[in-house]
């Protein structure tokens, strides 16, 4: 009989990186799901398109490099999905082929792959896609088809209940529009212990503030734009969210707050994508001055 | 109210329901072996030889230094052997080997009466000639913590009934069936150190052990049973301290700095039987479980060696992978089953092929699930970053000489990585570094 020797522990948690994953894809099937309710099978064939450029592209990227090849991890699926959802129906599947492979292979794998890269791979690409087709990106149609502004565009206000936020009855995105669809999804990552419920909760919570203290009316602008979307699948993103939580409540609420200031003042009607970008650069800083106090020492010194 | 420490981890298995039912029941074997290294500090001194009849309780090997305990055999009979074998980390140790004539015949004991009646300068040497050190796992001898300096005040003595690594019931089992002596032992460290309040520590899983505790609690003076909430690693003595008292020792300080010591419920009773009876230490209560026929809680001779506790327990139910000593977080791996138990094994978990199978490394997806989790605040993905670049003066500056190596981040880590183990490598390399330059002068 031979015994194994290892160090403890001995008992690994059940979760692993790929059910991690796959948990925040079940937490995006609802907002999916009435995006093709909504928009139809188009808006299945662009998340389709979307998650199965992501993973060709990882693959193909690791195979040319000599990497190994890591797509079992799931999260190219994650990032392509993601991305799919933050686009209008109305986007040519070619674009999100351009977009899925930019986040994967621009901002992921050049900067080392899982972990290493410093911005939300799904919200550049975004970004890139809606500097580079700017008409396209931001033409939305309602549910019944037509051509119409969006909740935050000027002068459309005064056209959407506060219901018709909650329930998706708006134009947008094919998965930001249905916000209890999205919040479905963030109690199931806090529930099943994917993500904890600070980054989310307050991302909104300074939202909702910012906006009140801007005179701006809080609940309509919560529950339009794609800030709950953000903070439940953006903001989240482990590798560019900070860990400790003094830090991750400071880097949600810099998102709930710059998000508002672009909104009021930026010449954007939506800011929530910018805002989480801005805040993921600011991570490894807030990481390194918002540390956990160690235990049995008085105050922390400065690092390094 | 529950109380709690911050940070650690919820265990999603704790694999107790095996045995937290099952009764101490006692064992003995043919044969014991005790090794005269079962405590931290010198080895003991063996002052028998192969071919002396010893009786039960008689010291076989005296203590050396100031950390130093004696070791008393556990059985009565024939010594049939004394030399060096090899022992899990500590290299090569003495071991007495005693053949059991199962007379067990007691050698004189010196009983000092009631914990209540004793002269309590009486009662740390006592614990001392019984050759205590700490059960629940860390196997420090116990007089030197009791030894407190005449300036130094201890406002509590905690009693660490948390039992909060997985597989381990004995504490539990001890706490349900022999509180009097948990409470007695209390009672008899309390007056030795002239403190006035006793608190014993039991987590939430164990209701049945507090309900067993506050009733026994009723009769002792300054003794009260607190509740913590479940969650590991509680009955670490920092964190137990932390949670109890809302203290933090400070690094390098010990728990008496912040007016605190702290004992496990196991060397209470021990403590309990060596004032009363004069008995020293030669058994105690070990968790048998996993892959065992008949998971038990044995109350076994110091020195009974392991393949024998798992006949005791009908053998084997699988092919085992990986036999450890303690539980699933902290547990020491065995080499073989030849070697005995020591008064600090609290348990020994018989893991199947299946669960003892070689894990890879993934990469870090900075999920910072173990920043989350580590109960000290620190920053485990960085630290094993520098520890795989084997950049020690950065760990150190990441202060890994904090880590308690409780095995909480590799535990949380969804990428499987070997946090806990890389932080006890650069540990040691530290360590000795330190010697190597405190040499140079």
């Amino acid at each position: 009989m031979t015994l194994r020797l290892s160090t403890s522990p001995h008992l690994r948690s059940p979760q692993s990186s790929t059910r991690l994953m796959l948990n925040v894809i079940i937490a995006l099937l609802p907002s999916a799901a009435f995006g093709v309710y909504n928009y139809g099978y188009k808006a299945l064939m662009l998340i389709l398109v979307s998650m199965l450029s992501a993973v060709v592209s990882e693959y193909l990227w690791q195979r040319l490099t000599n990497r190994p090849v890591r797509i079992k991890d799931c999260s190219a699926l994650v990032t392509g999905m993601i991305l799919a959802l933050c686009v209008t129906p109305e986007a040519p599947w070619w674009m999100l082929v351009v977009g899925s492979a930019f986040a994967i292979i621009v901002v992921k794998e050049l900067f080392g792959g899982i972990g290493d890269n410093f911005i939300n791979p799904a919200l550049a690409a975004r970004a890139m896609l809606l500097a580079s087709w700017p008409m396209v990106m931001t033409r939305h149609i309602d549910i019944d088809g037509v051509s119409s502004a969006t909740p935050l565009a000027e002068g459309a206000q005064s056209q959407f209940s506060y219901l018709d936020l909650l329930i998706g009855r708006i134009p947008g995105v094919i998965g930001e529009t249905c916000k209890l669809a999205i919040i479905v999804g963030i109690v199931y990552l806090i529930v099943s212990r994917t993500v904890t419920w600070r980054i989310p909760v307050f991302t909104i919570l300074s939202a909702f503030v910012m906006a009140w203290i801007v005179g701006l009316d809080p609940v309509y602008h919560v529950l339009s734009g794609g800030i709950i979307f953000a903070a439940a699948f953006m903001a989240n993103d482990y590798t560019t969210s900070p860990m400790t939580r003094g830090a991750q409540m400071v880097y949600a609420s810099g998102i709930g707050i710059i998000t508002i200031i672009i909104r009021k003042w930026g010449a954007y009607p939506e800011g929530a994508t910018y805002a989480v970008l801005f805040m993921n650069l600011l991570t490894p800083l807030l990481d390194r001055y918002i540390p956990h106090r160690v235990y049995g020492h008085s105050k922390r010194e400065a690092k390094n | 109210m529950k109380l709690t420490f911050k940070r650690g981890v919820h265990l999603s298995y704790a694999n107790k329901n095996a045995t937290k039912t099952s009764p101490i029941r006692d064992f003995v074997s043919d044969e014991v072996r005790l090794i005269t290294s079962m405590h931290i500090g010198a080895p003991s001194k063996p002052i028998v030889k192969k071919g002396d009849k010893v009786l039960m309780g008689q010291v076989i090997a005296e203590p050396v230094g100031f950390l130093g305990i004696p070791v008393h055999a556990s059985v009565s009979g024939e010594v049939t052997d004394v030399s060096m074998i090899p022992y899990l980390g500590e290299g090569n140790v003495e071991c007495i080997t005693i053949a059991n004539d199962y007379e067990d015949k007691w050698t004189e004991l010196t009983p000092l009466g009631s914990v209540e009646s004793v002269d309590p300068a009486l009662i740390v040497p006592a614990i001392k000639n019984a050759g205590i050190c700490g059960m629940g796992g860390a196997s420090f001898p116990t007089h030197v913590k009791l030894s407190i300096k005449p300036e130094q005040k201890c406002e509590a003595v905690l009693v660490n009934g948390a039992e909060c690594e997985t597989h381990l019931t004995c504490d539990h089992r001890l706490m349900l069936e022999q509180g009097e002596k948990i409470v007695g032992g209390l009672r008899a460290v309390m007056r030795a150190l002239g403190s006035e309040k006793g608190i014993i520590c039991v987590e939430d899983n164990k209701p049945d052990a507090i309900a067993n505790l506050k009733r026994l609690a009723l009769n002792a003076q300054g003794v009260t049973v607190q509740v913590l909430k479940t969650k590991y690693p509680q009955g670490g003595e920092k964190q137990l301290i932390n949670a109890v008292l809302k203290r933090q020792v400070p690094f390098g300080k010990l728990p008496i700095d912040v007016g605190a010591v702290v004992v496990n419920v196991g060397t209470c009773a021990a403590i309990y039987d060596a004032v009363v009876y004069g008995k020293p230490l030669i058994s105690r209560v070990t968790t048998v479980t996993g892959c065992v026929n008949k998971p038990s809680n044995l109350r076994v001779r110091i020195g009974t060696v392991v393949e024998d506790m798992i006949g005791a327990c009908e053998g084997y139910s699988a092919e085992p992978g990986k036999i450890a000593f303690g539980g699933g977080m902290t547990g020491l791996c065995l080499p073989g089953t030849d070697l005995p138990m020591a008064k600090s094994t609290n348990g020994i978990v018989v893991y199947s092929v299946k669960d003892s199978k070689s894990i890879d490394e993934g990469p870090c997806i900075r999920c910072g699930k173990c920043v989350a989790a580590c109960p000290i605040g620190l920053n485990p993905y960085l630290i094993k970053r520098a520890a795989d670049a084997d950049k020690l003066e950065e760990a150190k500056k990441l202060y890994v000489n904090d880590c308690i190596l409780c095995g909480c981040c590799s535990y949380e880590c969804p990428s499987r990585r070997w946090l806990t183990a890389s932080f006890k490598i650069v540990k040691q390399k530290l360590a000795i570094q330190a010697k190597q330059n405190g040499g140079k002068g």
